[in-house]
């Protein structure tokens, strides 16, 4: 069973440049698998959606962007023997890039019936005014939409998404967009600010709302998201689970650069001339001798050698950090070439594997 | 017998179309086999034959498309250099940078102050920096004639600050005491961009220092802060809030009767949306902040006219990877059009290999070589697979009848690091070439990556060494 059987929001958080956007995509595709529909938000304006699988621009609405072939992660990923007959529908991810301003108007056609006097009050800066006098009432809007479609039901009465996935803002500022309530307490003590807000809370507070931080094996992203987990501990918020992504294989550890340092290099560049290893193919090498080409790749192998062993050493000393924060914990590999759809799918298969989904 | 002419001209075709041009401005394409003397210029460039395997090696050498040299040293040398703004997208090494930059001006004899916004705890520590009290304070350890001091913003301070500057006490008690001060002071969301410029702006008109290194705040977008002051200032000091403060004195022209007809709506919108307690927070703090909207507005503008001033130097920090690399075109762009003073990009964490004759092609094909077990086919394999075996296939194939020596297993291993460097050192490449190409005027230098993290002033004086290690 997944991890998170029963959450229906993810909100998935992380320091800047550890890749939370792609994160939430893997998360929203791997939560899609079995026919399933998902929904990805974007709340941060800057169309990282949209970059990210390579299209147009995502309007205020909710547009699909991607689907989830039967057993295609499963296949990729835990080779369950789920078979063709497992499931039959294809799962369906949708994204939505929220416009503040639009969702404003939205929200005050809502209640207040406006019409086309909205379109007047966008065009004298009025959300911009309102939205600056009153710094809670984005994070509202942002979170009242997310929340919004968590709740919404189709046409058959149940919900009309199995989950949804929040690509929020970094790990820094995530508390304090989530805890709307206290944001907004000082602010709007009644009215409908107010009631919103505490509609909001109920859900993020509920057991169907997790949130999710991501990291890299590097001191600062794993300081933060201790940090960051800290701190959402005190605002009461759900802690789901930490994914390190971009996690690189170790190929070679410590001890073994070591013990190539000092009396071992002439053994090494022998190995080296053996393989072919700048020598010129084809001109026979003799055995005992290394060429002079060969030679001088030694020592630069293998100052990339200890670089590498050090890195390891620095991971291993994160991992435990992450692992003392005793939270379901997931890793991603780091695709070389960056991110691609077809890497999407690798890593929502990852995320399935381990049970994020 | 190493690459047909056939793969040359696709290789360089293919150079050319990323953007690269290295490869494929420098050789005719469809050139069998590139001398490879052509590399005497500049540093250890890849022979010929690597450079038209396209894919494994570092193909490039000096061409109309390389990047001018951002000269650093010259930088923050010159006396005339009396602000440098770091900015760039978050995660990039911006914080690490300013901090790095203060500390090589100052031991190259200059008086420097740095402000940073949000520095890792252990990079705050190693510059004495263990309290947020808003004050530069002199950092111990510099070595060389000049003088450091470093501080970390504490934006509600600085707000209050501003406050205190401009109001008599009792007026400044009743100011921060708003809940909507309160909130707009630490919550909103271009508070800290605002007071970040406003603390650079407080810096300068100190004048104790001769050169203010200034970080600016991870942002949701590298512009935020350019925009921010004006916003707020705009804000603090526009009509609308006048207009709300005191809806009754409004009503005295007929063109401002006009206006109050929208006002209304405005007002009554608002009320239902925030509760009418958020208006009245909001007049009272308007009220008492009445006689601060012109300083709010004027210390907006001057800070503005500052970024733009002959003395101030915008550095953009960016790594060599696609998302980094956007955003700092983006900003490049923004800086032209506000006529803001760019000195160039600084790339950092950018990978580079002491060996880059071999290529990742070879190398992989020499450590399969040694992972298999057969050792009598060696010589053979190492040829056979330079017609592109580019499968690396999982490492370690270790079982077989004959065990591999340890020394021949970390050879293979050593290669397989070197091959996954190459591949990385031209990706990199291939990213920086495609900014290169459509700035082609913006120096840049490039900061070969650290292993580890930086969190001591030797870390931040090796990082000043490698920018300016060209």
């Amino acid at each position: 069973m997944p991890d998170w059987e029963g959450a229906r929001l993810h909100v998935v958080s992380g320091k800047g440049g550890t890749g939370k956007t792609t994160v939430a995509a893997a998360l929203a595709m791997a939560l899609a698998a079995e026919g399933r529909r998902t929904l990805l938000i974007e709340v941060e304006e800057r169309q990282g959606i949209a970059e990210l699988f390579g299209i147009a621009a995502l309007p205020y609405e909710e547009r699909r962007i991607a689907s989830v072939a039967p057993g295609a992660l499963g296949a990729l990923g835990a080779r369950e023997s789920r078979g063709a007959r497992g499931a039959k529908r294809e799962g369906e991810v949708f994204a939505l890039a929220i416009d503040i301003e639009q969702a404003l108007l939205e929200y005050l056609e809502m209640f207040y019936k406006l019409g086309r006097a909205g379109k007047a009050l966008r065009k004298v800066g009025f959300i911009d005014f309102a939205t600056t006098i009153a710094p809670g009432l984005r994070d509202v809007l942002l979170t009242g939409k997310a929340c919004e479609a968590v709740r919404r039901k189709g046409p058959d009465g149940r919900r009309l998404y199995d989950a949804v996935v929040m690509d929020a803002p970094p790990t820094g500022r995530v508390s304090r967009f989530l805890n709307i309530n206290t944001e907004v307490a000082g602010l709007a003590r009644f009215g409908p600010i107010f009631t919103q807000s505490q509609a909001v809370m109920r859900v993020i507070r509920s057991p169907e709302t997790v949130v999710h931080l991501v990291t890299l094996l590097e001191e600062m992203p794993v300081q933060e998201t201790v940090d960051g987990v800290a701190d959402l501990r005190t605002a009461g918020l759900p802690v789901g689970g930490v994914i390190v992504n971009m996690v690189r294989p170790p190929v070679l550890d410590e001890a073994a650069v070591l013990a190539a340092e000092g009396d071992h290099t002439e053994e090494l560049a022998l190995a080296l001339a053996d393989a072919g290893v700048g020598a010129r193919p084809g001109r026979g090498s003799s055995r005992k001798s290394v060429p002079a080409a060969t030679r001088k790749l030694v020592e630069p192998l293998l100052a990339q050698g200890r670089e590498h062993a050090a890195r390891v050493l620095l991971e291993r000393e994160q991992r435990a950090d992450v692992q003392a924060l005793d939270l379901p914990t997931y890793e991603l590999p780091l695709l070389a070439g960056g991110v691609d759809l077809g890497g999407l799918y690798r890593l929502a298969a990852a995320l399935k594997e381990q049970g994020a989904a | 017998m190493s690459t047909s002419p056939k793969k040359a001209e696709a290789a360089a075709a293919a150079a050319g179309k990323a953007g690269a041009g290295a490869a494929g401005k420098a050789e005719p394409s469809g050139k069998a086999e590139p001398s490879g003397k052509a590399e005497a210029a500049g540093k250890a460039e890849a022979p010929g034959k690597a450079a038209a395997a396209g894919k494994g090696g570092q193909a490039h050498r000096r061409d109309p498309l390389a990047a001018r040299q951002l000269d650093v040293d010259a930088l923050i040398d010159d006396p005339a250099t009396a602000i440098v703004v770091c900015c760039g997208s978050g995660g990039v090494g911006k914080t690490t940078t300013a901090a790095a930059l203060g500390l090589r001006a100052a031991e190259r004899g200059r008086k420097v102050v740095v402000l940073t916004i949000d520095p890792a705890r252990r990079l705050a520590q190693s510059m004495g920096l263990t309290e947020l009290d808003n004050t530069p304070r002199v950092v111990k350890g510099v070595n060389g004639p000049g003088e450091l001091q470093a501080m970390m913003l504490d934006m509600k301070r600085t707000f209050d600050e501003v406050v205190l500057a401009h109001a008599d006490p009792e007026r400044a008690r009743q100011i921060m005491e708003n809940p909507f001060y309160q909130s707009l002071s630490s919550g909103f969301a271009g508070t800290q961009e605002y007071m970040a410029m406003e603390k650079l702006g407080q810096l300068q008109a100190e004048g104790s220092w001769d050169l203010i290194v200034v970080d600016t705040p991870p942002s949701r977008s590298a512009l935020d802060f350019l925009d921010a002051p004006n916003r707020l200032g705009s804000f603090l000091d526009g009509r609308l809030i006048r207009i709300l403060m005191a809806p009754a004195k409004v009503g005295g022209r007929s063109a401002m009767k006009f206006l109050n007809v929208g006002m209304n709506m405005f007002t009554g919108v608002l009320g239902k949306v925030l509760g009418a307690n958020v208006l009245q927070d909001v007049s009272t703090f308007v009220t008492a902040m009445d006689s601060m909207f012109g300083g709010f507005r004027e210390r907006a503008d001057r800070t503005y006219q500052l970024l733009q001033a002959p003395g101030t130097a915008f550095l953009v920090v960016a790594a060599p990877e696609r998302d980094a690399l956007r955003e700092a075109a983006y900003f490049v762009d923004r800086l032209e059009t506000d006529r803001m003073p760019l000195a160039g990009l600084v790339l950092n964490r950018v990978h580079s290999t002491g060996a880059p004759q071999l290529t990742a092609e070879r190398a992989l094909a020499a450590a399969e070589t040694l992972e298999s077990p057969d050792q009598d086919d060696a010589a053979g394999a190492g040829s056979k697979d330079e017609n592109g075996h580019q499968n690396g296939g999982p490492a370690g194939s270790q079982a077989g009848s004959e065990c591999r020596s340890e020394t021949e297993l970390l050879a293979a291993g050593l290669l397989r690091l070197h091959a996954e460097r190459v591949q990385r050192i031209t990706r990199e490449r291939r990213m920086r070439d495609r900014f290169v190409s459509i700035y082609p005027d913006v120096p840049v230098v490039e900061v070969p990556a650290l292993a580890g993290d930086v969190h001591d002033l030797e870390g931040l004086r090796e990082i000043g060494e490698r920018l300016n290690q060209h």
